[in-house]
């Protein structure tokens, strides 16, 4: 399909019911009961997953491909925000330019950022990298606030020239809209007491996510992505074998500093607010902790990372003492109270510390990240059945 | 007129003449030998000869054309190819995926963003990696991870790798160093076939005696980064120059 061999359709097809599925499957207990903080299937949340898959499916291409570490990433996310909210304050509500517009801007200042990064490689690439972006956080936070607001950010304002849309009605703005379609839209469907969110911008960013991620395994199918491969296994033999490592390294640059652009424009799609914050490198750590703890160079792996570190971001934190008191109510008081002590520092503010332990995990017993601990559990299943070929997974290695 | 002209070459490492005053000259189609003691500046020269190193003076003249200041990649575009001392392969990829990339780069330069075809169905270059396999006899490996093959198997590769790109100059920087000695006779086999089926030139480092006299038609024993002679195998076996710079004889003592 698509010019895909049949396990990488198989895979994209998948996903792709997953993903539309997503506000079924993230939404199975029912409103009110008490698992109900555990449902996902809301659509700011389901945004975000979809948004940072395809952030970290990006930074894969740099990273999990050719091995160089980038400690700067947010910075093309949040130039591309700041792109697709000029478009929007400029030209049009519609989402379209600006999303376009996120991707080229990225693009161009991911160039100047790997052109001068990309002389230096392993832990001083990393460290010029992470320059680039303070040195862009600190700009957009100070020097550059007529362009991006400074401190407060930059929101749609009446007062916005909008050239392409014809002037709204008295004292309203227009919302974020994909051709009329407005983003903030939903249609809920309600079952027994089951309640399900269907949002017009969530399955917008979900497409964009699947051409993005058809795209990616495209690249990794590659003779340009089997050359960035060779990159990180062995630059010095690329070299000699008269291939010019510059350019291979710094379109791979390039493309994961459009994905991020990509992502930075539909966050301001999702949600017409844009600050410098975004920029910050705390940022584009977490970026490199989806794509370790979903699997480095896996295809799926980012998105998987991704949706993890953001459910546990929105879910765990939300849980609190009085939570924890009404699931543990049932125990003896002394009891009680001495389970949500020893439980309380995971959860809440301290869902970083359950992030942490869990990272620790994965980087120490299943170093291939969560790929590696569903091709285990794959495996256990396909012993039991004689006739598969076990060495399946073994021929392509970038699963 | 040689395919490889080296002249009045030197290299100065701080207060360390690593090379003196290097003159060279490699036959096309023959296997030529340069030896010497450790530390005669061997890695020195041939590092010059591929574009890691710069020398101070002198010229290197690969066909007729200026080498120096060119990048390892560019000079390998003109048909230099080298041999690593520890084998340099791609030990993450496929012994198949290993054997492609020289493929690629023989045919598409030294970049070429295609991105979205898929590689295995370039049916020129997958047939092409897997011919040089078969002539490797590595054809039943080809699917294995080219990490987990054997030294001899490194090695076999790698001097795949080079010939697939069809090379007039093939550099060799001892290639059976720290190997046993069952992995020492398949490699000299190996080279010896190479250079019986194709016209290829080979410049081989070595300091193992055995292969240099079952392979080199030429001989240059280079000693504290000058060389000192040039001769035929059979002639350098008795020279006493060369006994001298070997085995730190002199005239008196013999």
């Amino acid at each position: 399909m698509f010019g895909l061999e049949y396990k990488d359709s198989r895979m994209l097809i998948l996903v792709a019911i997953l993903v539309a599925l997503a506000p079924f499957m993230l939404n199975p207990f029912p409103e009110g009961s008490g698992m109900a903080q555990f449902n996902a299937g809301y659509p700011d949340l389901m945004q975000r997953f979809v948004i940072f898959g395809i952030f970290a499916i990006g930074f894969n291409i740099l990273f999990g491909l050719t091995g160089y570490l980038s400690f700067g990433h947010a910075a093309f996310l949040g130039v591309g925000s700041y792109a697709a909210m000029w478009m929007m304050k400029l030209l049009t509500m519609n989402v379209v330019p600006g999303i376009i517009f996120s991707v080229l801007v990225a693009g161009v200042f991911s160039l100047a950022v790997g052109w001068i990064s990309l002389r230096r490689s392993g832990i001083y690439f990393s460290i010029l990298t992470l320059a680039f972006a303070q040195m862009s956080y600190s700009l957009a936070y100070s020097v550059l606030t007529p362009i991006t607001g400074g401190e407060t950010g930059l929101q749609p304002k009446v007062t916005d020239p909008r050239i392409l849309d014809g002037s709204p009605a008295e004292g309203t703005i227009a919302k974020a809209n994909f051709f009329g379609l407005e983003m903030g839209s939903s249609f809920e469907l309600q079952l027994g007491s089951w309640l399900f969110t269907f949002n017009a911008g969530y399955y917008l960013a979900a497409v964009v996510m699947l051409i993005a991620f058809y795209i990616s395994i495209r690249i990794f199918r590659s003779p340009f992505g089997l050359m960035l491969r060779a990159v990180k296994s062995n630059q010095q033999r690329l070299n000699y074998t008269g291939l010019n490592t510059k350019p291979y390294t710094l379109a791979a640059f390039v493309i994961s500093g459009m994905y991020a652009g990509l992502a930075g424009g539909l966050m301001v799609a999702m949600d017409t607010q844009v600050g410098a914050e975004r920029m910050f490198w705390t940022a584009s750590g977490e970026v490199v902790l989806m794509t370790i703890l979903g699997g480095v160079g896996t295809l799926i792996g980012p998105v998987l990372g991704a949706s993890a570190i953001k459910y546990m971001e929105n879910i765990l934190s939300k849980i609190n003492s009085d939570i924890l008191h009404q699931w543990f109510a049932f125990l003896p008081d002394g009891l009680e109270e001495f389970v949500i002590t020893l439980i309380y520092p995971f959860i809440g503010k301290g869902w970083h510390l359950t992030l942490g332990l869990i990272f620790m995990a994965v980087v120490i017993f299943l170093p291939g990240g969560l790929v590696e601990g569903g091709q285990r559990i794959a495996n256990l299943f396909k012993r039991k059945m004689p006739g598969k070929d076990a060495r399946d997974n073994k021929s392509q290695p970038t699963e | 007129m040689g395919i490889l002209e080296v002249k009045n070459v030197g290299k100065r490492f701080g207060g360390l003449q690593a090379l003196g005053d290097v003159n060279l000259s490699i036959t096309e189609n023959s296997v030529h030998a340069i030896i010497g003691p450790n530390g005669a500046g061997k890695s020195t020269l041939l590092n010059c000869l591929v574009g890691k190193l710069i020398p101070d003076t002198g010229s290197v003249m690969f066909d007729g054309k200026s080498v120096l200041g060119l990048k390892p990649f560019e000079i390998n575009q003109m048909g230099i190819s080298r041999v690593f001392q520890t084998p340099e392969i791609f030990g993450d990829l496929s012994v198949l995926e290993n054997m492609m990339i020289p493929c690629f780069a023989k045919r598409d330069g030294a970049f070429t963003p295609n991105a979205f075809i898929n590689m295995m169905k370039d049916r020129e270059i997958v047939e092409r990696a897997e011919h040089v396999l078969e002539e490797m006899n590595m054809s039943e490996k080809q699917q294995m991870p080219a990490a987990s093959l054997s030294r001899g198997d490194k090695r076999r590769l790698e001097i795949g790798m080079c010939l697939s790109q069809e090379p007039r100059l093939l550099l060799l920087d001892e290639p059976t160093a720290g190997m046993a000695r069952a992995d020492t006779n398949n490699t000299i086999d190996l080279l010896k076939q190479i250079k019986d089926e194709r016209e290829i030139t080979i410049a081989i480092i070595e300091h193992d005696m055995h292969v240099v006299f079952s392979l080199a038609e030429r001989i240059t024993v280079l000693a504290q980064g000058t060389p000192l002679v040039e001769d035929t195998p059979d002639n350098i076996k008795g020279h006493p120059k060369v006994r001298e710079a070997y085995l730190g004889e002199t005239q008196d003592a013999a």
